[in-house]
């Protein structure tokens, strides 16, 4: 057999993407998806669905990508998932799927990512996923109502509309999806995608309720009370920035990654003052960690005219906690990578703005509990790197206002919510899944949790 | 959505508006705010309740007019029209019980929010003395209200246009001086003021809180931008506030982050027709 090696995605240049917003990877196109789909050898034993948090089967919807038939593809992806547009582009398939597929011993794994996309974006542009309205779920008449919008609890909302529940999504802001929506930037993730997904909820039957404040407009206590919910799934993230607790943070011009890419993504700052939301852009930004939300800030900076854009990190290169093709596009870009040094001051002028990072270079030492090498500060390294804007992306935790206000609610000592593999809490009917419980991880695992806690809530109310 | 169902004009750059938002008003306590976007293109802008009223379902809101969301949002929607958005009650609650006896203090606009919080002291036993203040007569807001809700109002203006002359801190300085017996402090107002209330009571170790309204996008803890310097620490104004102590706020830092945007604000912006206004 002809051996064919993966098909690149096609992408914008870098030279290009790195001034807009547009997506940077373009997609395949029918005949390439097609032939990117013959490579796959449709293992007896599929290792590949093993990899993937919500059990997709893979060889099968290929298969049906194989021969063209790319509704049933839909239709197959779909009995799993809820957002396959959004995890076909932002998944790590690298450390899931892809990474159990044969063909990676030798060669290059079957590109299930780029392929999962396809699929999905075909099906939206031809109207292959629209409800059929003759299917019409039958209503259990049980309630449940979803705390979050975000990737968790749109894949817990999917499974129990499924089911018949009615089903009732709250959120904070003024637009559903989360993360999707505030963190993940338009030119890896579109926004209207995102919003195309959860219209999909809606065909459902899922009610989105946009603006309610669970803590304070109801409180979890009182949908189950006295709004007649019969089980709650809290899915509200990591939503808390965290900052290095140095001097200067205060200073204009400091930003956390939250609120930087908020302005600019959920509220569109990139086309003010169309949009009436300002964001700061400065000529030399300097983003402080070294995760994929660090890479997101990163790019989303340099798209927004700096001329000089440094990921500052402390330890080095092999250790980036971000994926492997967010560094590369990252790199590709023109982000400078300031490694192995760490921050210990933002200086700031006499008017409050910020003029330089002051950092101490490391080295690495021996591993530390988590496998990583542990950097250490090389004596009398300081010096200033200068900048005029600096963003922390070093991590965000669980917001506190449902556990402040649901005294039966279990916490650890992080504010995480305690919850069971199956998402089950310390209340009776209440679980919880995705980042609040396991702090911040991916979009995929907080939608593998999502499912199982909707599979557990099923039980709960069909006893 | 939130309705405009009334909509009063208190000074030339001055509105007050009566929102139909029953959610809110079940559930607001004095000292909680709301974030207001009057279509998916405007911003997220704070305010807080000025009034409520749990039966009608509706809260009040008194918005000075400084940059063009605050305009947009009071000279293009009339009674009847519709902003998109509208979500709350956020923030922490006023601290309520009898301190004995409480000064509240509002400067401008600042006399809305505190309207709720000092008849809330009222109720609570309290003997509350209020002092109220503006640049000049026309500036000088809710005296009738104010009047109603303390044991002993004090009206002053910059210019002397009407009740005393001089800043609010003048009549408290007299109070201090004369030793008064004051047991807690709220003021609310332009962060000057603010500060020189904070000035004021310092050296006489009276409780004094103050409600900052800093720059915010979400309002819900999630962005860290409202962030303020209180004891040397950051806290978050949205969940941790707005209500802070202000022997340990660093008002000079505030005034600084307050023009974060300034360049920004001087742009002129217009819906384009985006939400449901008249234009």
């Amino acid at each position: 057999m002809l051996k064919v090696n993966r098909h690149a995605m096609p992408e914008q240049p870098a030279e290009v993407r790195r001034h807009n917003f547009e997506e940077v990877a373009l997609g395949y196109d029918e005949a390439t998806a097609i032939e990117e789909a013959k490579r796959c050898l449709n293992c007896p034993k599929p290792r590949c669905v093993e990899g993937c948090p919500v059990n997709i089967y893979i060889p099968k919807f290929i298969h049906a990508v194989s021969e063209g038939d790319f509704a049933s593809a839909i239709k197959i992806i779909k009995e799993k998932s809820s957002l396959p547009a959004v995890c076909g582009r932002v998944c790590p398939q690298e450390k899931q799927c892809e990474s159990r597929c044969v063909l990676g011993i030798k060669g290059e794994p079957v590109a299930i990512g780029r392929l999962e996309r396809f699929v999905a974006d075909y099906a939206r542009e031809h109207g292959l996923d629209k409800i059929d309205a003759d299917a019409k779920i039958e209503k259990n008449g049980k309630k449940v109502a979803i705390v979050g919008s975000g990737p968790s609890g749109l894949a817990c909302a999917g499974v129990l509309a499924q089911k018949g529940y009615d089903v009732t999504i709250f959120e904070i802001l003024h637009a559903a999806g989360g993360v999707l929506m505030y963190g993940i930037p338009q030119f890896r993730l579109p926004k209207e995608i995102v919003q195309h997904e959860i219209e999909g909820l809606k065909q459902m039957g899922v009610h989105v309720m946009t603006n309610a404040v669970i803590g304070r407009t109801f409180t979890i206590d009182e949908l189950m009370k006295e709004e007649g919910f019969d089980a709650v799934y809290i899915g509200t993230g990591a939503g808390l920035p965290h900052f290095m607790h140095i001097e200067g943070e205060e200073l204009n011009g400091v930003y956390a990654a939250n609120e930087f890419l908020t302005r600019v993504n959920l509220m569109k700052a990139y086309t003010f003052p169309k949009a009436a939301t300002p964001v700061y852009i400065g000529k030399k930004v300097a983003v402080v960690g070294g995760g994929n939300v660090a890479m997101d800030a990163a790019r989303t900076a340099m798209r927004l005219g700096a001329e000089h854009v440094y990921i500052v990190y402390r330890r080095g290169e092999d250790e980036l906690p971000a994926r492997k093709e967010e560094v590369g596009h990252a790199k590709e870009e023109g982000i400078e990578f300031y490694l192995l040094n760490n921050p210990i001051r933002v200086v700031g002028n006499d008017k409050g703005w910020v003029t330089g990072l002051e950092c101490v270079k490391m080295e690495l030492g021996e591993p530390d509990a988590s496998g990583r090498r542990s950097p250490v500060a090389v004596k009398d390294s300081n010096h200033i790197l200068e900048v005029d804007e600096v963003v922390m992306a070093i991590g965000q935790g669980p917001n506190p206002l449902i556990h402040q206000t649901t005294p039966d609610l279990e916490v650890n000592k992080r504010g995480n919510i305690v919850a069971d593999e199956n998402g089950a809490t310390s209340m009776p009917g209440v679980y919880a899944g995705g980042d609040i419980v396991t702090g911040a991880a991916t979009v995929i695992s907080a939608m593998g949790a999502g499912k199982k806690a909707a599979a557990a809530i099923d039980e709960y109310l069909m006893k | 959505m939130a309705k405009i169902l009334d909509k009063k004009k208190l000074s030339p750059v001055v509105y007050e508006l009566e929102i139909d938002a029953p959610l809110i008003a079940r559930k607001c306590k004095p000292g909680q705010f709301v974030i207001v976007l009057s279509d998916p293109e405007s911003e997220r802008v704070p305010f807080t309740i000025a009034d409520f009223d749990r039966e009608k379902g509706t809260i009040i809101m008194v918005i000075q007019v400084v940059g063009n969301t605050s305009r947009h949002l009071c000279e293009d929607f009339e009674v009847g029209d519709e902003w998109d958005n509208i979500v709350g009650p956020l923030g922490q609650p006023s601290e309520m019980k009898n301190f004995g006896t409480v000064v509240c203090i509002g400067g401008g606009v600042g006399v809305a929010p505190v309207y709720p919080i000092t008849r809330a002291y009222k109720e609570q036993g309290n003997k509350v003395i209020s002092i109220i203040g503006g640049r000049n007569k026309d500036l000088v807001m809710w005296e009738d209200r104010m009047r109603a809700a303390s044991d002993e109002l004090i009206v002053c203006t910059d210019d002397g246009s009407y009740g005393k002359k001089g800043f609010v801190t003048d009549p408290l300085k007299e109070m201090l001086e004369r030793g008064e017996k004051i047991d807690y402090v709220i003021a609310i107002g332009p962060v000057v003021m603010m500060k020189n209330v904070a000035r004021t009571t310092e050296p006489y170790h009276v409780r004094t809180v103050v409600s900052l309204n800093t720059i915010m996008v979400d309002g819900t803890g999630m962005c860290g931008g409202c962030r303020v310097l209180v004891g040397g620490e950051n806290k978050f104004a949205c969940v941790d506030g707005p209500e802070f102590d202000a022997h340990k706020v660093n008002f000079d830092n505030l005034l600084e982050r307050q023009i974060m945007y300034k360049d920004q604000e001087s742009v002129e912006w217009s819906c384009g027709g985006a939400c449901k206004c008249l234009k």
